[in-house]
């Protein structure tokens, strides 16, 4: 039962990849499921965008996709985006999936350093882009050694790494890919997400699945599994605060808001970053029959 | 993680050490046929060499028997002097204790590690990781071992209280200084690398690190090679003073019988991998048995 018969490129394999290369990443993802956290090498093919460009998280996709999935692709929270839409264009041609914006409908989702704002429910899987999988790389650049570390849970030295920092700066000063401890066993990078994403893995009732195509590494956070921020007892992890902001285009106070700088006037605005959470709410305003949200500035 | 449990640190328990040496019933480090060879080995190897052949290289497989067949006692809060030649297989033999190299052969106990059941060389990597976390220190001859010197004074001592569980800033800097203060490194520079400190002050760095954790048991590699004499009085000085104070016991390797002399009970000297003499060192220096050690201690001006 395929949506959108029609959009399917003739030539290609149903989802682009081989029978065996998907079958293998399935294997794969089933290890990675069953050692949270865990570091998985992958043998990651070479696909029609460029590794650094998605190629971990498509080839997680592409592997899972079936026809009655309904599928939606972000880049820093926008479907709208270059590397979003060809994508998306990629996956609709090669398998003919329904695609979506709205998070509540996507049985599968493909993300580049954001988690939706909506909560996901446990029919959901999330894919992630990751381009370094190893956490341990910032203070150790052999591989060897690194995994070595893992094996043994010997982790004092990102611990070093981050009582520096709050030496030198008085906090920890790692913004996006924040370090966190899975399951109460690996040290694991939960992608450039922003420090707000990742209090929203701990517990998850949905499947998170990470990729690295480049670094050919596939990693998971199985549902409802411990997701702890690395954090020292006087100095416990804090998201980032958007204390007295709200988004221009919808008035949210409570997602994560990115800065956008007019280039005339000089004028800060904040929107959100999530657009299918801002534009669910801008249109539900609109059918309760309320005014769209004041707009906080005369920009644009 | 293996049966291993991780020790909370009592800040509180700080150097509140042995005061005096007690009468110690069991050795706190029990060593027997400790043996290191370097390449394939073949049967013959212990055989053909030692200081009887006058090499430690196998004339048949060209192996080299760093040591073999080192045997030996350490009593909580004594200090035992390694004396000999360059290669005679010293540095080998702690090495191989405090697990940077794998022995071929041999067993060691130690009293803190299982009731001193178990050997601790047979154990996995983790527990001995753990051992080497939690029950003993080390300082290597050469501070670039034993220290990050890209990481601050106070981030290397806090290295070893974050892999005993010690997750909370203040009472890491607290530890840390109380350390420094006690090997006598000034207070503002904690937070600067090693990298710009002298030698001697980077050795006492390495010895605040050693003994971050209050381990019962603390191995010196030729601490005090390399440093000018004036600098070397004050390192000497400061291990005695930490010893008496804190009541470890210590394995102190070195080939200067001079700081022998100075710090150490109980002597053994090594040649061409083996033991050829131990006793009191007073005995050793005094009244030397083995033709090694009386050319060694002739040699002494």
């Amino acid at each position: 039962m395929m949506a959108n018969k029609k959009a399917v490129r003739p030539g290609y394999n149903y989802a682009f990849l081989d029978e065996q290369t998907k079958k293998e990443i399935r294997r794969r993802i089933l290890k990675a499921v069953a050692i949270p956290g865990y570091q998985v090498p992958f043998a990651s093919r070479e696909l029609p965008i460029a590794q650094g460009w998605g190629t971990g998280g498509l080839q997680l996709t592409l592997a899972l996709v079936g026809p009655d999935d309904v599928v939606k692709v972000i880049d820093q929270g926008s479907d709208d985006v270059v590397n979003a839409v060809n994508i998306r264009r990629l996956l609709l041609q090669t398998t003919g999936v329904k695609t979506t914006e709205n998070t509540d409908a996507a049985s599968l989702i493909q993300t580049r350093h954001r988690i939706p704002e909506e909560r996901l429910g446990d029919w959901q899987t999330l894919v992630f882009q990751v381009p370094y999988p190893e956490p341990l790389r910032r203070v150790e650049p052999s591989e060897v050694k690194t995994r070595e570390m893992h094996a043994e849970a010997d982790y004092s030295r990102l611990w070093v790494y981050l009582y520096e920092d709050i030496v030198r700066w008085r906090e920890i000063t790692v913004g996006a890919q924040y370090p966190v401890l899975v399951n109460k066993r690996y040290v694991m990078d939960p992608s450039p997400i922003p420090r707000w994403d990742v209090p929203k893995l701990h517990m998850a009732a949905n499947l998170n699945l990470f990729g690295a195509g480049r670094e050919k590494r596939i990693y998971a956070v199985p549902p409802y599994t411990r997701v702890q921020p690395l954090e020292f007892e006087d100095h416990p992890f804090r998201v980032e605060s958007f204390e007295g902001k709200s988004c221009a285009v919808c008035g949210s106070t409570g997602s994560f808001l990115d800065e956008l700088l007019d280039n005339h006037t000089g004028a800060r605005r904040y929107t959100c970053s999530d657009t299918a959470y801002c534009a669910k709410r801008l249109l539900s305003e609109k059918r309760h029959g309320q005014r769209p949200t004041r707009r906080t500035d005369g920009g644009d | 993680m293996g049966g291993i449990e991780l020790s909370g640190l009592n800040i509180a328990d700080t150097f509140s050490g042995l005061q005096g040496n007690p009468v110690p019933d069991e050795p706190l480090l029990r060593v027997r046929g400790l043996t290191r060879i370097y390449g394939r080995g073949c049967a013959e190897c212990v055989v053909r060499t030692g200081p009887e052949a006058g090499s430690n290289i196998c004339p048949i497989c060209a192996s080299i028997v760093a040591c073999a067949g080192v045997s030996f006692d350490l009593y909580a809060g004594e200090m035992m002097g390694v004396v000999g030649e360059s290669g005679s297989g010293k540095s080998t033999l702690v090495q191989c204790l405090y697990f940077d190299h794998t022995s071929s052969a041999g067993e060691a106990y130690l009293k803190s590690y299982r009731g001193g059941a178990v050997n601790m060389l047979g154990s996995s990597a983790q527990e001995q990781r753990h051992i080497r976390h939690h029950l003993m220190g080390m300082v290597y001859q050469n501070p670039h071992q034993g220290l990050r010197l890209d990481c601050t004074a106070g981030g290397n001592i806090a290295e070893k209280l974050l892999t005993a569980g010690f997750f909370h800033v203040g009472r890491i800097r607290e530890r840390a200084s109380e350390l420094l203060r006690r090997t006598e490194v000034p207070m503002e520079r904690m937070d600067h690398l090693p990298r710009h400190f002298s030698g001697g002050m980077q050795q006492r760095v390495q010895i605040a690190k050693a003994l971050a954790n209050n381990p019962p048991l603390v191995f010196l590699d030729e601490v005090t090679t390399g440093l000018d004499v004036s600098v070397q009085a004050r390192v000497l000085d400061l291990i005695r003073h930490l010893h008496r104070e804190l009541g470890l016991a210590m394995l102190v390797v070195s080939h200067n019988l001079d700081v022998i002399r100075l710090l150490t009970d109980y002597t053994l000297v090594m040649k061409s991998g083996r033991v050829v003499e131990a006793g009191l060192t007073d005995q050793i220096l005094g009244d030397p048995q083995h033709p090694y050690t009386q050319l060694l201690v002739s040699s002494l001006l």
